[in-house]
């Protein structure tokens, strides 16, 4: 039973801006990330160097960063684009759950919807040359999360899903 | 990124030496493959035993080498870790890359 999160092997404060807040329980942890894929990297490895984090299992903790990274790094890519910002990321243990909201200030997504995450059939391509090289991060993301929510509101994006934890 | 080539007769191995291939580095990676693969061999093993982390920009730069090198020396991969052998799972790029579980006999680790 976590009862209180706690710093298991925090790593020096990387280049990269971020800030990470514990609170009491239930067992929240917040971090704060520049809009950059060094800043990102920092921060999802913080994230998973904190308690409840670190005690969780490998395949959940691996599971968790993989939507992380993705979600992040589209918002790096496409929400802020060129013009930079920070992210916020807030994970509550509940378990035998993960409950994640990310919350940004740029772009809204296109169109005002999350996007489906279809991949290609791989069947039915013709040649090597046809193989896709991106697109797979919302299918990933859709693949491993439940309930997921987006919510665009006083030029804040926000998402909210649950991962399993148990 | 952090890759090292090793030509063991008609194969070239590739080592990935750092534990992570993501947005931070995939093109990084990608240049570096590019260079790597310039040797002249009939296979190309890339090694992803030390690489415990694999986003989709780092899964989209290892089929960008797989194309790069053209019908007639495919990419195979050998030491996928789980949340790595996780990523191919689910993207099904499993069935489009031949995947060792270990670097074939008579082929030597990294040093």
């Amino acid at each position: 039973m976590i009862t209180f999160p706690r710093v298991c092997d925090m790593p020096a404060e990387p280049p990269g801006v971020w800030t990470v807040t514990v609170a009491p329980a239930p067992a929240r942890v917040r971090i704060v990330v520049a809009s950059d894929p060094d800043a990102v990297r920092d921060g999802l490895q913080s994230l998973f160097a904190l308690a409840p984090f670190c005690d969780l299992s490998a395949e959940v903790r691996g599971t968790a960063e993989i939507v992380l990274a993705e979600a992040l790094n589209n918002i790096v890519e496409h929400a802020y684009a060129e013009y930079g910002g920070q992210i916020e990321v807030t994970l509550d243990y509940e378990h035998p759950s993960l409950c994640c909201e990310v919350v940004d200030n740029g772009l809204p997504m296109k169109d005002g919807r999350l996007p489906v995450g279809e991949i290609v059939d791989l069947n039915t391509l013709e040649s090597l040359d046809d193989l896709p090289e991106g697109g797979f991060g919302w299918f990933l993301i859709r693949s491993l999360t439940r309930g997921m929510v987006y919510r665009r509101q006083s030029g804040r994006n926000t998402l909210a899903f649950r991962m399993e934890a148990g | 990124m952090n890759l090292t080539a090793d030509l063991q007769g008609e194969v070239l191995v590739i080592h990935a030496l750092d534990d992570r291939i993501d947005a931070a580095c995939a093109i990084q990676f990608k240049d570096r493959m590019r260079e790597l693969t310039q040797a002249d061999s009939a296979r190309v093993i890339l090694d992803l035993s030390r690489v415990a982390f694999l986003d989709s920009s780092g899964l989209g730069a290892i089929v960008a080498c797989l194309k790069a090198l053209g019908p007639q020396r495919k990419l195979e991969l050998t030491g996928l870790t789980a949340t790595v052998q996780k990523v191919f799972r689910l993207t099904r790029m499993d069935s489009v890359f031949v995947i060792h579980d270990h670097l074939p006999p008579g082929l030597r680790h990294a040093g």
